[in-house]
């Protein structure tokens, strides 16, 4: 069936027509939260009194943020956890990256697929999973160590096991993404470079230091950007494995599930959003330090 | 020479390993669902596959709605597929081929909400949610989901290639409306950047977990994950009976991943990579 010409849409309005169902929902589900959101961090409100009984208290909530010892506990967590489990990941993804590159050939895909398959895998599967791979008694983890007489580990009970438990179940869960970034880079950099360095007798080990590893910093620059910008949102790996309650001590307590017990526990819904910008800024500071420190030439340029 | 290749060959050793310890917590997490609960904390190890999964199963459905929850987490996923695809087709293909007003400043505008971090708009989008009376409801997980930036940087970047301008233009000389252009023309060129989109859609669906622990209340509703989060309980866990559910819930993934495994990586890197 054909519509008659003056019902079809045309050329003229057919971009606004085939933007709009996209564009209602950005704007009612993706900008117009953080705006509101915005508004919120300088009202006091709690949600059982409805929409009415907001009241505007300047930066009190900010003000509130800032002295509160529970929020700073967070954000350190949250940093300590996005360092252990960042930091190893590139440390590990690039020589890996390079080695599966230059040495792998017909098993290349599958050695990709393993490290890449956590992933795409459900966080609340893997948090429980590995609840019971860290378990005290005859956890699977604690019953290897046993074999070389390591006594049993209380993993998940105490602070400071917690942290590297959940920095290592991070790491584990990244790594094959960044293996595949860098992957990605490694095969932009010319062949010619390697051979001729090869005919200049570099070894392998000073083709890595001079020609892999200046090619992949851009690369190196956005990976850590990437990590930088994930880490300081670690929310759903320490949140289900300690109940949504930050562990023993909150020493997982991360600034993401602390803007969520602020929220949903204690039903303070304008603190919540002040610490959720004073959040945002620090992310864009380190993305903003984390660029200067890749790329000095910028600075002198602006 | 030699000391070269001992070198490469503890490397591929290392890899191998490296390979071994990230599967092994699936491997486990099979094994454990065929064990009942005192198995799997028991000496010796257990190992290997054992004939306990159908114990567990049962556990597992007195204990949670659980093929209700399977079947909701595949009708969430699909209705947000479906939703995403179309949407996004749509919004990349005017922002690939079409010139409007404040196209720049609104893809620039689309791509940056794509840095911002995901506890943003925790807060603002539950209220939203409680205004429109969406708590408790589907629609709240698969509506949002529709608008995403990363379908739309997918599709712009892929209908930029794939669509000829020319095939365009003589479809329009033959008298074709500009939604049958879309539907007839574009859309089945589309088709490689729809199966990636797709793919990641449906398995970001299926996982997603903030979303629904926002707003879904009853455990009759719930998706699969929260589910079996709720089944968590630090004094009595029925481990067997969860590590069952947490194989059922990775089980599609698995197999999706093992089909498309090249398409997804590709897919989910795309944004960094370009």
């Amino acid at each position: 069936m054909r519509l008659p010409p003056s019902l079809r849409l045309s050329p003229r309005w057919a971009p606004y027509v085939f933007i709009s169902p996209f564009l209602i929902l950005f704007g009612v589900f993706g900008v117009f939260p953080l705006l509101f959101s915005l508004y919120l961090a300088f009202q006091t409100w709690e949600p059982t009194s409805g929409l009415g009984a907001m009241q505007f208290v300047g930066l009190d909530n900010f003000a509130f943020a800032l002295g509160d010892e529970w929020f700073w506990k967070s954000l350190s967590n949250t940093l300590w956890l996005a360092v252990a489990s960042g930091v190893p990941q590139h440390l590990v993804a690039i020589p890996l990256a390079v080695f599966i590159h230059t040495s792998f050939k017909r098993l290349r895909d599958g050695v990709i697929g393993a490290y890449f398959l956590p992933y795409i895998t459900s966080t609340v599967a893997i948090a429980i999973m590995f609840s019971s791979l860290f378990s005290r008694d005859y956890g699977l983890i604690n019953s290897a160590l046993g074999l070389f007489g390591v006594a049993p580990i209380d993993w998940l009970n105490r602070p400071e096991t917690l942290k590297p438990a959940i920095a290592l179940i991070v790491f584990w869960r990244y790594l094959g993404f960044n293996v595949v970034l860098y992957l990605a880079a490694l095969q932009t950099i010319p062949k010619d470079l390697y051979e001729a360095a090869t005919m200049d007798g570099a070894g392998r080990l000073q083709q890595f230091f001079h020609i892999t590893l200046p090619s992949l910093k851009p690369m190196i620059f956005f990976g850590v950007m990437l990590s930088v910008i994930g880490g300081l949102q670690i929310f759903e790996e320490p949140f289900i494995l300690t109940n949504g309650k930050g562990g023993s001590d909150q020493a997982v307590m991360t600034s993401a599930v602390y803007l969520y017990r602020m929220a949903f526990d204690f039903n303070d819904f304008g603190g919540s959003s002040a610490m959720s910008w004073i959040l945002f800024a620090v992310v864009a500071l380190l993305t903003w330090m984390t660029n200067r420190a890749f790329n000095p030439k910028r600075k002198a340029a602006a | 020479m030699n000391r070269d290749r001992l070198t490469v060959w503890s490397a591929y050793l290392l890899v191998g390993v490296g390979a071994v310890l990230m599967l092994a917590p699936f491997y486990f997490m099979f094994v454990f669902a065929t064990h009942t609960r005192t198995e799997i904390f028991s000496q010796p190890l257990p190992l290997f596959f054992s004939d306990a999964f159908m114990d567990n199963l049962k556990i597992l459905m007195t204990r949670l709605p659980f093929w209700k929850n399977v079947g909701w987490s595949l009708y969430v996923a699909l209705a947000s597929t479906a939703l995403t695809l179309f949407f996004c087709s749509m919004g990349g293909y005017a922002f690939a081929m079409f010139e409007f007003r404040y196209k720049k400043a609104l893809f620039t505008l689309v791509m940056a909400t794509m840095l911002l971090p995901s506890f943003m708009s925790m807060i603002p989008s539950f209220m939203i949610m409680d205004a429109l009376g969406w708590i408790d409801q589907h629609r709240a997980l698969y509506i949002p989901g529709a608008a995403s930036a990363f379908g739309i940087f997918l599709m712009r970047q892929f209908a930029s290639t794939a669509v000829p301008r020319d095939l365009v233009e003589a479809a329009r000389m033959d008298g074709c409306g500009e939604f049958a252009v879309y539907w007839r023309i574009v859309l089945p060129l589309l088709k490689p950047a729809l199966g990636t989109l797709g793919l990641i859609t449906f398995i970001g669906s299926w996982n997603n977990f903030i979303g629904p622990l926002i707003v879904m209340r009853s455990v009759d509703h719930f998706t699969l994950p929260l589910a079996l989060r709720s089944m968590q309980n630090p004094e009595n866990t029925e481990w067997g009976a969860l590590m069952a559910g947490s194989a059922i819930a990775t089980l599609p993934l698995l197999v999706l991943f093992v089909i498309f495994s090249r398409q997804l990586i590709a897919g989910l890197t795309a944004g960094a990579v370009k």
